[in-house]
């Protein structure tokens, strides 16, 4: 089987990108070994944050914000995004002031996306915080959206524009051939001149093959959702010096996330909440929620997700083999970036470059140590 | 976090026999029961019952004295008013007690959930004035409650008329009982018949009930179909389709039933391994003759792993709690198979009635896989056939794919309503059996928890 580009993955970095080529009329054919969008593209938290990123992906997360919100210009589809905001709270003047060192060192760089509000503005944003906060970091464009919408939007899309998905199609191995690439699989050989390695929290497995490991570790984030209450929350509310991600969904719902992570069985892909962990969650939720003391967790769950030792994605070119491109490791929050990281990934691959700053994503970064 | 040798979930038939028997050889046995006292759904409140209601629900029922008496009796522990809320493949429980939170770890588990009814979205079931006959034999056990203006019994199973039964000799007008199995049913039961009579107390049973019904003038109506329940606010009427006809029954109360499946949501939380079982039309549990599950050290037992009635629970649940035994290193395997074996046989010989029953008590596929797009299916997020169809046509194409995009299943029953008949939709609707290939995947917690309840978790010694 022949194609222009493979992807390996189907999640959302590797539908992005097979949409973007498609847009600019080339075929792809995208191997993921079972369904797309199982993993952490199907089931995170639906984040759209630019708030509290780090440096490296200001530029990136920028020109993501301004995708999603004309994403249905994109995709043809809402993926349920809304756009109320975000908050990182400070609970004492020495967070603020952190915060607001962040605030200044931004826009020094020239970025007006994050500001501070103080506590009356914050109250009146999130009337149902505990007393006593003194302040926030806030982001009035950001928000959220469902990412199992967003990965079955970006799907379509890419379909409609002439990509191929093949669900339960394993890689087994990669090899240079007379005519590019051949992917070995279970279910056959693809030949392919350019390679996008798009598989996440299995990434490394072809990056080695490709003679470039890199330090990707397998995570299981937890989530959790409750029954549905009267709507209270607007904003996707965090908190400065806690693992807290607290939002309230159309339908009613509140899905509580922060990273807490679950006990996972890599070579099985099964996970094992931890309820001990979860234990701090729902503290740290009471802490900032009083209210929330009696509402009922319905779900937790983890979604699998590739974390790299630097907390940032590798996103760009092999540093080993013509025709071979990365981009995974996003370490629990790569969702939003996934619009302008499909652009990013068919720049590279058709013209050679993008004027997206992506050095810092080299991953070059973790073969100079060696 | 708390340690035990044996946890046993469940109060019922199967919990019971195997807590008794693995503590019978020097285990040390935790039970966790759901209710207040022993005896779980089937023996439900069979210690306090007084003797009057006792003898109306019969001798079958009374016989859960003599295990409730040998079980308390033996050296087991009983936790009553326990939910559990989760299990992991690492032999971890959560359960709830007065509120307090905690985990607690076992060297071996034995499930003994039982079975719930199986959930049918047929039009008009989420009627104020539907339930289930379970829901009306629960309160008659429980409390003596019967309903005294009537009602229409409808669906496919002994039950219906076991409670039907019931409520004769309880002076309940009965309006109609509806068998909405299909006529052909009994040609195809007839192969299995012979089988079948090695248990043949429960077809005199079966017969015996009928017989006394319709000597009471009760209606029956075989072959029904297009059964709808129908009303505006509440339930006024059934309609139906019988012998070509449309007909129509006032009334207040439908009891309908389709027969029962495991309760499988703990066992699949846990990771066990699941199958779709064609004849029982169910998820049912990977196990081995000893009901070990796919799952080192746990097992699951009776209705829980493959429906077969309370007599053959009690002899699977002997036979687990001997292999518990064995396994914990109290009697070897010699002495295992010599304590297990007369319950082998006769839980064998208890079995041979069920692909009879199996047969003539299969639910009609209409029914099951085929409700009209405007039927909810998901009663918790409120989604209809239609969504689940259209999902499928988008290009989803199984329970959990279909689960993610209309949400059905991920309302605070977690699925436990919806499950079954997603996975026939899916399959059905894909015209391919083998799609059925895993049903919605369990979170925890199964029994919903609140965020203070966690915040205040026992986790014990955490480093353990």
């Amino acid at each position: 089987m022949k194609a222009d580009v493979i992807i390996i993955g189907g999640g959302l970095q590797g539908l992005s990108t097979a949409l973007h080529l498609g847009r600019r009329g080339v075929k792809s054919i995208v191997l993921e070994k079972e369904s797309p969008g199982r993993h952490a593209s199907g089931v995170n938290a639906g984040g759209l944050r630019q708030l509290n990123r780090h440096m490296a992906e200001i530029p990136l997360t920028v020109e993501a914000a301004r995708m999603w919100k004309n994403i249905r210009e994109l995709v043809d589809g809402d993926c349920d995004v809304v756009l109320r905001g975000q908050v990182r709270v400070a609970e004492s003047d020495v967070q603020l002031k952190k915060l607001q060192a962040r605030v200044d060192m931004l826009r020094a760089q020239g970025y007006e996306h994050e500001q501070i509000i103080d506590q009356e503005t914050l109250y009146r944003l999130v009337p149902r915080l505990v007393e006593g906060c003194v302040g926030a970091l806030y982001n009035p464009d950001d928000g959220s959206a469902r990412p199992f919408h967003a990965a079955t939007a970006f799907r379509h899309k890419a379909i409609a524009l002439g990509a191929e998905i093949r669900s339960g199609v394993e890689v087994l191995g990669i090899e240079e051939g007379g005519d590019g690439w051949r992917v070995e699989t279970s279910q056959g050989s693809f030949t392919a001149a350019n390679v996008a390695n798009c598989a996440g929290a299995w990434a490394n497995r072809f990056a080695s093959m490709l003679g470039e490991p890199v330090p990707l570790k397998p995570q299981a984030p937890t989530l959790m959702v409750t029954e549905r209450l009267p709507h209270f929350l607007d904003l996707t509310v965090g908190a400065e010096g806690y693992q807290l991600s607290f939002k309230q969904m159309q339908n009613g719902t509140v899905i509580i996330g922060g990273a807490h992570l679950a006990k996972l069985d890599f070579e099985q892909e099964k996970s094992v909440i931890d309820f001990a962990t979860l234990k701090t969650s729902a503290q740290t939720v009471t802490r900032f929620f009083p209210h929330m003391a009696q509402v009922r967790i319905v779900r937790t769950w983890a979604g699998i997700e590739g974390f790299m030792a630097d907390g940032i994605p590798v996103i760009g070119k092999s540093a080993k083999a013509a025709g071979i491109f990365h981009a995974f490791g996003f370490s629990a929050h790569g969702f939003q970036l996934s619009p302008v990281v499909g652009r990013i990934m068919s720049e590279l691959i058709l013209d050679g470059k993008t004027d997206l700053p992506i050095e810092p994503f080299d991953i070059r970064r973790f073969q100079k140590t060696e | 976090m708390e340690h035990h040798e044996l946890i046993v979930i469940g109060g019922g038939p199967a919990g019971l026999a195997a807590a008794t028997a693995a503590a019978e050889t020097g285990v040390q046995c935790l039970l966790l029961d759901e209710q207040g006292t022993p005896g779980g759904q089937i023996y439900r409140a069979v210690e306090t019952i007084p003797e009057e209601r006792a003898r109306l629900l019969g001798p079958d029922y009374i016989y859960g004295r003599k295990l409730v008496d040998r079980f308390n009796a033996s050296s087991a522990t009983y936790l009553p008013g326990t939910s559990l809320w989760s299990l992991n493949s690492r032999r971890e429980i959560g359960i709830l007690r007065d509120g307090q939170a905690s985990l607690m770890r076992a060297d071996r588990i034995i499930i003994a959930s039982g079975a719930m009814e199986r959930p049918v979205p047929f039009p008009g079931w989420t009627l104020p004035g539907v339930m289930t006959a379970g829901a009306g034999q629960i309160l008659l056990k429980s409390s003596g409650v019967v309903p005294k203006d009537g009602v229409v019994l409808a669906g496919v199973g002994p039950l219906l008329l076991l409670l039907g039964w019931q409520y004769l000799h309880a002076g309940v007008p009965i309006r109609g009982i509806l068998d909405l199995s299909p006529y052909g049913n009994i040609w195809r039961s007839l192969p299995h018949l012979p089988g079948a009579l090695m248990a043949h107390h429960y077809i005199l049973k079966g017969l015996r009930y009928q017989m006394q019904l319709k000597m009471a003038g009760v209606k029956f109506y075989g072959g029904v179909s297009e059964f709808h329940a129908v009303g505006g606010d509440v339930l006024e009427a059934v309609e139906f389709t019988h012998r070509r006809g449309r007909k129509r029954i006032e009334t207040e109360l439908l009891l309908s039933h389709f027969g029962v499946i495991p309760d499988s949501h703990l066992s699949r939380c846990a990771g066990c391994e699941h199958y779709w079982d064609h004849s029982q039309l169910c998820w049912r549990p990977v196990t081995d003759e000893w009901d070990n599950s796919s799952i080192e050290g746990i097992a699951i037992v009776g209705d829980g792993s493959g429906i077969g009635g309370a007599v053959a629970a009690r002899h699977a649940g002997r036979i687990a709690g001997f292999e518990a035994a064995r396994a914990l290193g109290y009697i070897d395997t010699k002495q295992r198979n010599e304590a297990a074996g007369k319950d082998q046989r006769w839980m064998h010989d208890d079995l041979r009635v069920r692909p009879f029953l199996e047969a003539r008590f299969h639910p009609p596929a209409e029914l099951l896989s085929g409700p009209p797009d405007e039927t909810l299916v998901c009663r918790c997020e409120e989604v209809r056939a239609g969504e689940v169809r259209r999902a499928m046509h988008a290009g989803h194409r199984d329970a959990n794919q279909v689960k993610f995009l209309t949400r059905c299943g991920m309302g605070p029953c977690q699925g436990r309503q919806c499950d079954n008949a997603v996975s026939q939709l899916v399959a059905r609707e894909l015209g391919d059996e083998k799609m059925i290939s895993g049903g919605y995947r369990i979170r925890p917690p199964i029994r919903p928890l609140t965020i203070e309840q966690l915040a205040g978790l026992d986790v014990g010694d955490a480093s353990q």
